[in-house]
């Protein structure tokens, strides 16, 4: 009796504070997108008019809110297996037995994940300048000609790709490592007694090992890569041409620029829904590949 | 394949990686001493002809950066300390306590770390408008001062304290406070230092919220500050360098000093448990 009422005294600010400004204002927000929630409502109350799934049905007509997703699946398609390619060879070559100085290797590897994004996309928006960028230069040693990769609709995506695989690989490269270390030495030692190549050991022994691993690391990193913002937020400001704008940073412009709440509330829920969607999905099928 | 063979393969692509992931680093530190203008020549220089603090000077003498660091730090230390203490006061209630309705209410705990942030912004900024908040270290502060992640996370290590050990001081009379405070906490404290460590890192480096929450200057955090230079003084890179410079190295490091901490905590909240 005396230690249950203790827990909720444990329990009651943490469950206070995610409430009212977690649960609640998620509720909330269901509520807003049925509303036309905007700067007169803001001024007045009494504006505000309850319009059911109008603004639902207005975003999936509008060529923006397709764009903007379509953006995002660009971004979440290329840069996750991307991503995930590049942490997997990393820890991969981090595992080897044939390597030392393992320590410093992966602090090298991982100081990225760290940072600040607005500082290295600050950074990296050097990196690609179109006259004086690194890149360029390097580029044009090897004779091919300067990319505008900012400014041009078709390389703007591409580059905050490359930007954010460079920042994130770290974190799935420790998780991937982890994995790999756990994996028992004598599979390998039997896999090589029966003569099987490396690829083949990766193909047969790794990969399956891994599985579980790469089905959460997979999920995580596609409901991460989702919310993408902060990166064309400084590097493109969404452009050239809108090519960058993402789901969230058509949320952002809605909630934040024009005060349109209802719409943007109604954006921030459809992100939710596809979100929930893709890596429902996924664990689905990852789960059906595993073993019983 | 000779082993020598091999092992010249693996160092190369991992010197070669390693390069590519610090090699921007190296060159903001690089740049940031720099004199104006001496980047954007061609080839871009690697070093600075005469290394010189002018781009520090111009950011805390006259762009207000020294303002922008000192509510990053206010702002980071205040919700590591108050989400620490509400973090690990529920997690332990929910390894260690027992009370109606702890399953259902962990499900629901659990459920709330599928659901993205974003989605509570808009109606968190109108109600902390009507609340007079906008604008205020507390817009920041106080809807962090609880996460759904952390109180996982102490969860799952408080788990491991045994039964027997909290029963003992239970029949000696010791109150369920002394308990936490003299033999849980002490326990707790690995992962405390990391959870302490994942939350200023996320609170220092944290963005869109800040963004929204933060509308005047005199507010601003790194971030912010860095973002809205940026948006100004685009063409002065060595500038941008010398912020971005500021901006990283309190949580490198951090993270530096503090690794193995960080990275068992990045492994534990990952294993799904």
């Amino acid at each position: 009796m005396n230690t249950q009422r203790a827990a909720w005294w444990f329990l009651a600010p943490a469950l206070l504070v995610l409430g009212v400004f977690f649960l609640l204002p998620v509720v909330a927000a269901l509520g807003l997108s049925l509303t036309d929630y905007d700067l007169y409502a803001l001024a007045d109350i009494r504006h505000l008019r309850f319009v059911a799934l109008n603004n639902y049905w207005d975003l999936l007509h509008q060529p923006k809110f397709w764009s903007a997703l379509g953006h995002t699946l660009y971004f979440v398609t290329v840069g996750v297996p991307l991503s995930i390619m590049v942490s997997l060879g990393a820890a991969l070559l981090l595992n080897s037995p044939l390597v030392r100085y393992k320590t410093l290797f992966r602090t090298a590897l991982f100081a990225p994940v760290v940072t600040t994004v607005v500082a290295v996309a600050v950074v990296w928006r050097y990196i690609f300048n179109t006259k004086y960028g690194l890149l360029n230069y390097a580029l044009g040693l090897a004779g091919i000609h300067p990319v505008d990769w900012l400014g041009n609709p078709h390389w703007a995506m591409p580059s905050i790709i490359v930007f954010a695989v460079w920042k994130n690989f770290g974190y799935n490269m420790i998780i991937f490592l982890a994995g790999l270390q756990a994996i028992p030495r004598d599979l390998y030692e039997a896999a090589r007694i029966d003569g099987a190549s490396v690829l083949q050991q990766f193909r047969h022994i790794t990969l399956p090992m891994l599985g579980p691993t790469l089905l959460m690391v997979g999920i995580l990193t596609v409901s991460g890569y989702f919310q993408l913002f902060a990166e064309p937020y400084v590097m493109t400001e969404g452009g050239p041409l809108q090519s960058t704008t993402s789901v969230l940073y058509l949320m952002y412009n809605e909630g934040f620029k024009w005060w349109n709440f209802g719409t943007a509330s109604a954006v921030a829920f459809l992100l939710f829904v596809i979100m929930f969607a893709v890596t429902a999905l996924m664990l689905r099928v990852g789960r059906r590949g595993e073993p019983a | 394949m000779s082993p020598r063979f091999a092992r010249a393969i693996i160092y190369g692509l991992l010197i070669g990686g390693t390069l590519v992931a610090v090699f921007p680093l190296l060159w903001m530190f690089s740049v940031s001493f720099m004199h104006p203008g001496e980047a954007s020549n061609l080839p871009p220089p690697l070093w600075p002809a005469h290394a010189s603090w002018h781009n520090y000077e111009v950011l805390f003498l006259r762009a207000g950066v020294g303002r922008y660091l000192f509510n990053s730090l206010a702002i980071s230390a205040a919700i590591t300390a108050l989400s620490l203490a509400f973090n690990v006061m529920a997690g332990y209630a929910f390894a260690k306590l027992r009370f109606a309705g702890r399953e259902r209410l962990f499900q629901v705990l659990l459920g709330m770390l599928v659901i993205p942030a974003q989605v509570a912004m808009l109606p968190l900024f109108l109600m902390l408008k009507y609340l007079g908040m906008v604008n205020s270290y507390g817009a920041v502060i106080v809807p962090a001062m609880a996460t759904a992640f952390g109180i996982f996370l102490v969860r799952q290590y408080a788990r491991g304290i045994p039964d027997e050990l909290l029963e003992a001081a239970r029949i000696d009379g010791a109150g369920e406070w002394r308990i936490f405070g003299q033999i849980v906490l002490p326990l707790l404290k690995p992962i405390m230092v990391t959870l302490a460590i994942f939350t200023f890192l996320t609170a220092w480096n944290d963005f869109m919220w800040p963004l929204i929450a933060l509308t005047g200057q005199e507010h601003y955090t790194l971030p912010l500050g860095l973002a809205s230079l940026s948006r100004e003084h685009a063409q002065d890179s060595e500038l941008m360098m010398a912020g971005s410079v500021v901006t990283v190295i309190p949580v490198l490091a951090l993270f530096l000093a503090m690794q193995r901490y960080y990275i068992e905590g990045l492994l534990l909240g990952s294993v799904k448990g």
